[in-house]
C-alpha cells in the first residue's frame, strides 16, 4: 500500500526468568552482550548472588510437584517444549547465528538439533527406571526392588565453548536433569546468555511448571561459587566451568560442592573442542539420580 | 444412528426404590464423525478397493443396525498389503531412530487430539460403554505410541546388544475386545523397532483400526509402512501364512493361537501369542473387603467381561465367604447395563451375537452342572445384545464354568481354606495370563505372588494396564510380552545375536 518505509523494530528487553516469572536482576545492572565480531546486540541482566539465592528457593519449591509428577506427564511437557521451540525456529537460529558466529544454515541446523533433543530426553522419563532400576535376586525370602529418584535441585553451569554450546549445548544440560524430576538454576554462557534467556519464554508456554527451570544470566565467577557452596542445592553441573583459575573453576567449584557433598558432573577435559551435536548417550541422564532399594518379606 | 435412548435405559433397582433417578446422560453419536457405508482396506498409504467383491458388514450390537460394509480381504488383498509393507521396509528400518520417533510422536499426539471422535466411534462399533472407551480405551492408546515412539531411538540401552535389527514385514491380528487399544499395542512397538506392518482388525469391530489409517495419514507417515486389511478369519490366515512375512503377532483365542504356532512351525517367522485367560481373583479373609468389591466387580464386568486377563474365577477365603457375596451382590445390583453411549452406563453390549451364544450356551452348562446362578434384576433394551452381570456359586474346579474362558459378564465363585490351597486351586488351568491377589499382608502378597503362574499378578487392584508394564501370558495363555521394554523383544531380531 504505502511506499516501503523505514520501520523501527521493537527491541526485546532480556528478563531473567525465575519460578516462572521474568524478573530482572534484583541488582538493577545490566551488561552488555556483543556477537563475535563485537557488535552490540543487547543487554542482559547482571544476576547476582542473591539473584541465585532466590532460584534455589524457587528451585527448592518445584521439587515437590515435579518430581511427583507420572514419568509420563513429564515425558509429555518435554515434548511440549520441542513443540514450542519448532515454532520460534526462525528467532533461536538468528540468536544462535549471532552467539556463536555461524552462518544461518548451521545456525538453523543447530536449534533443530536442540528440538530433537529435547525429543530424546522426552522419551527417556518413562523408561529411565527400567534401564537404570530393577529386581535384584538377593539370597533370601524377599522381594528387592531398585529405582532410580531424582536427588533434587541441579546447579547448572551451562556451556560457554564448543560447537554448538549456546543453545543445543544448553538443551543438553538441562532437559536431562528435569527429565528424572529435579529441578535446577541454570548460570547461562555468560558472553552468550540470549538463547537462554529467550528459552525461558518457550519453557513458560510449555506447561513446565514454574521454578522448574531458572535461567539467570551474569558472571559466572559470582553465580558459579553461590550455586556450588548453597546448602539447598543437592549436584551440580559444571559444563560450563571454562576458566582455569579463579572462583569460577572447576576445581574449586568442586571443592566447594564437597562441603555439601553435592553430586559433580565435571567439564569435558577441553570444553572448547566439545561438539554438542555428538550424540547424548546416557551420562548426564543418570548422574543426577539416586537409586532406592526396596527390601519386603515374602511369605505366608 | 437415530436411537430411542428411552428403551435403552435399564431401569436399576436403585431407581425403582426412588431414591434416585438417573438422568440418561448420552454422548452424541454424531462426535464419531462420519460413517462410511462401505470401506476398503488401506495398502500403501491409500485406501483402495479389494480385488474381490465379498462385503461384510459391522453392525452397531446395542440396536443391532448396520454400521457399514467392509471388505472381506482375499488372498491377493493380503499379498497386496505385504507387498507394500515389503517394499517401505526399506527406507522405515533405514531411517534413523530419531526420526521414527517423531512419527509415532506425531501419531500420538493426534489420537490425543481425536480421542473424542475415536472413543465414540469404538463405542458404537464394539458396543462397549463410553465411560470405558472415553476414560480408559483411548488415553491408553496415546499413552501405548508416546512410550514406544520414545524407544525408537534408544533401542541400544534396552538391553538386546548393540544396534539391535527390526525383523521386517509383521503381521497382526487383533480381537475385537478393545480395536484400538490392541492395534496400538501391536503397531506401536513394531514401527518403533523399525518393522513395517499389515494389521488385520477383527471381523466385527474393523472401523477405528480404518480411521486410524486416517491418522498415519495426517501424521504423514511414509506410504506402506502401516496397512489395514479387513476381513474374517480367512484373511488372518491368508496373512499369518503369508511366505514374505517375517513375524506373526497375535491376540486372540487360544484355538487359534495354537492353530497359527502349526501353522508357522518349520518357518524362520518369529511369533508372539496373546490368547485366552482364566484368571483367578483370590479374596483372603484379612482384606479390605468393600476395596476388594470393588476389584471383583472391575475384574469380571469391566468391558462386559470381554477381557483375556479377567478375573472369572473369584477364589474367596471360605471365612469370609458369606459376607463377601453379601456385598458383591448388593454392588452387582447397583450396575448399570444398556446403553454404551450413556456416560452411567457400567456395562454396555455384548459384542456380537455370535459371543451372546457362547455365554448364553456355557452359563446354561453352568447350571446343568449343578452351579448356583445368579443375576440381578435388570431391565435389558429390546434390540442389542445383552447379558445381565451373572454370578455362580457352588462352582466345582471341574464345571465348564471353572475350565473355559466365557470372555462375558459371568463370575465362577470357588473358595478355599489355606493359602496353599488358594495357589494350587489358582494354577489348576491350561491358562496364566493374569491374577489378582487381596489381601492387607504386604509378605503374603509377595509369597502367592511368587508361586501363581501367571504373567501379570495384581495386588488389591485389578486390570491395571499401562505402556510401561508388561503384559503377557504363561502357559497356554500365550508367549512374548507386549509394554514396557520387554514388548520391544518380540519385534527385534535378537537372534542374530547369539551366532
Amino acid at each position: 500500500m504505502s511506499e516501503p518505509t523505514v520501520r523501527l523494530d521493537v527491541l526485546k528487553t532480556y528478563k531473567l526468568y525465575v519460578g516462572g516469572k521474568f524478573p530482572r536482576s534484583e541488582s538493577g545492572r545490566v551488561y552488555e552482550v556483543v556477537d563475535t565480531q563485537g557488535q552490540w546486540l543487547a543487554n542482559a541482566p547482571l544476576g547476582t548472588r542473591k539473584d541465585a539465592r532466590d532460584a534455589v528457593l524457587a528451585a527448592r519449591a518445584a521439587v515437590k510437584g515435579w518430581s511427583g509428577t507420572t514419568a509420563y506427564n513429564r515425558g509429555q511437557v518435554l515434548y511440549r517444549v520441542a513443540e514450542m521451540l519448532q515454532g520460534r525456529r526462525e528467532q533461536f537460529a538468528a540468536e544462535v547465528a549471532v552467539s556463536e558466529g555461524v552462518g544461518a544454515k548451521k545456525a538453523a541446523a543447530l536449534v533443530d538439533a536442540a528440538i530433537d533433543r529435547w525429543v530424546w530426553y522426552a522419551g527417556w522419563t518413562d523408561k529411565v527406571a527400567q534401564v537404570a532400576g530393577g529386581a535384584n535376586p538377593v539370597a533370601g525370602p524377599f522381594f528387592n526392588l531398585s529405582t532410580p529418584e531424582p536427588t533434587g535441585v541441579v546447579g547448572v553451569l551451562a556451556p560457554q565453548a564448543g560447537y554448538g554450546f549456546s543453545l543445543l549445548g544448553l538443551v543438553s544440560v538441562i532437559a536431562p536433569a528435569i527429565a528424572t524430576g529435579n529441578t535446577v538454576v541454570v548460570a547461562a554462557a555468560e558472553r552468550a546468555p540470549l538463547p537462554a534467556l529467550s528459552l525461558g519464554e518457550v519453557l513458560a508456554t510449555s506447561d513446565v511448571p514454574g521454578g522448574v527451570v531458572n535461567l539467570l544470566s551474569g558472571r559466572t565467577a559470582d553465580i558459579a561459587p553461590t550455586l556450588a557452596s548453597h546448602q539447598d542445592v543437592n549436584a551440580l553441573d559444571l559444563a560450563g566451568a571454562i576458566d582455569p583459575e579463579g572462583p569460577g573453576a572447576a576445581a574449586a567449584l568442586e571443592a566447594a560442592a564437597a562441603d555439601t557433598l553435592k553430586r559433580v558432573v565435571r567439564p569435558a577435559a577441553d570444553p572448547s573442542a566439545q561438539d554438542w551435536t555428538a550424540a547424548p548417550g546416557t551420562g548426564r541422564l543418570l548422574s543426577f539420580l539416586e537409586t532406592k532399594t526396596v527390601w519386603h518379606p515374602m511369605g505366608i | 444412528m437415530a436411537k430411542n435412548k428411552k428403551t435403552e435405559t435399564p431401569t436399576g433397582p436403585v431407581e425403582r426404590s426412588g431414591l434416585f433417578e438417573y438422568a440418561p446422560a448420552p454422548e452424541s453419536p454424531a462426535a464419531a464423525g462420519e460413517i462410511a457405508t462401505g470401506y476398503g482396506h488401506f495398502i500403501g498409504g491409500e485406501f483402495v478397493d479389494s480385488s474381490g467383491s465379498e462385503a461384510l458388514k459391522t453392525v452397531n450390537p446395542a440396536t443391532e443396525q448396520v454400521l457399514a460394509e467392509f471388505a472381506q480381504g482375499t488372498e491377493e488383498d493380503v499379498d497386496r498389503a505385504v507387498g507394500a509393507a515389503r517394499k517401505a521396509f526399506a527406507d522405515w528400518s533405514a531411517l534413523p531412530g530419531s526420526e521414527r520417533a517423531k512419527y509415532l510422536f506425531r501419531i500420538a499426539r493426534i489420537i490425543q487430539e481425536r480421542s473424542r471422535e475415536l472413543a465414540v466411534l469404538e463405542s458404537i462399533d464394539n458396543g462397549k460403554p463410553i465411560r470405558e472407551t472415553r476414560d480408559v480405551d483411548l488415553p491408553l492408546v496415546a499413552a501405548h505410541f508416546f512410550y514406544y515412539a520414545g524407544w525408537a531411538d534408544k533401542l541400544d540401552y534396552a538391553g538386546f546388544g548393540p544396534n539391535p535389527r527390526p525383523l521386517g514385514v509383521a503381521a497382526q491380528v487383533i480381537p475385537w475386545n478393545f480395536p484400538l487399544l490392541m492395534l496400538a499395542w501391536k503397531i506401536a512397538p513394531a514401527l518403533a523397532t523399525g518393522n513395517t506392518v499389515v494389521l488385520k482388525p477383527a471381523e466385527t469391530t474393523p472401523l477405528t483400526a480404518l480411521r486410524f489409517a486416517e491418522i498415519c495419514r495426517q501424521a504423514g507417515l511414509p506410504k506402506g509402512v502401516v496397512n489395514i486389511v479387513t476381513g474374517d478369519g480367512r484373511t488372518g490366515a491368508a496373512l499369518t501364512s503369508h511366505p514374505d512375512v517375517n513375524k506373526v503377532a497375535f491376540t486372540g483365542s487360544t484355538p487359534v493361537g495354537r492353530a497359527i504356532a502349526k501353522q508357522l512351525a518349520g518357518t524362520r517367522k518369529k511369533l508372539s501369542l496373546e490368547l485366552g485367560g482364566k484368571a483367578a481373583n483370590i479374596v483372603f479373609d484379612d482384606a479390605p473387603l468393600d476395596q476388594a468389591v470393588e476389584g471383583i466387580v472391575d475384574g469380571i464386568f469391566f468391558n462386559q467381561g470381554h477381557v483375556c486377563c479377567a478375573g472369572s474365577r473369584l477364589l474367596v477365603q471360605e471365612s469370609v465367604q458369606d459376607e463377601l457375596l453379601d456385598a458383591l451382590k448388593r454392588r452387582m445390583g447397583t450396575l448399570r447395563v444398556g446403553d454404551p453411549l450413556d456416560k452411567n452406563t457400567d456395562i454396555g453390549a455384548i459384542n456380537s451375537a455370535e459371543q451372546l451364544a457362547r455365554i448364553t450356551e456355557l452359563a446354561a452348562a453352568g447350571e446343568r452342572e449343578g452351579a448356583e446362578r445368579w443375576a440381578p434384576e435388570c431391565e435389558l433394551p429390546g434390540a442389542g445384545y445383552w447379558f445381565r452381570p451373572t454370578l455362580f456359586t457352588g462352582v466345582s474346579q471341574a464345571h465348564r464354568i471353572a475350565r473355559e474362558e466365557v470372555f462375558g459378564p459371568v463370575l465362577s465363585v470357588l473358595t478355599f481354606r489355606t493359602p496353599a490351597e488358594a495357589v494350587e486351586k489358582a494354577n489348576n488351568t491350561p491358562y496364566g495370563l493374569s491374577a489378582g491377589i487381596w489381601t492387607e499382608k504386604g509378605s503374603r502378597i509377595l509369597w502367592m505372588a511368587s508361586r501363581l503362574r501367571a504373567g501379570v499378578v495384581w495386588a488389591n487392584t485389578f486390570n491395571k494396564f499401562d505402556p510401561t508394564s508388561p503384559f503377557g501370558g504363561y502357559k497356554e495363555s500365550g508367549y512374548g510380552r507386549e509394554g514396557g521394554r520387554h514388548g520391544l523383544e518380540p519385534y527385534l531380531n535378537v537372534e542374530a545375536l547369539d551366532v
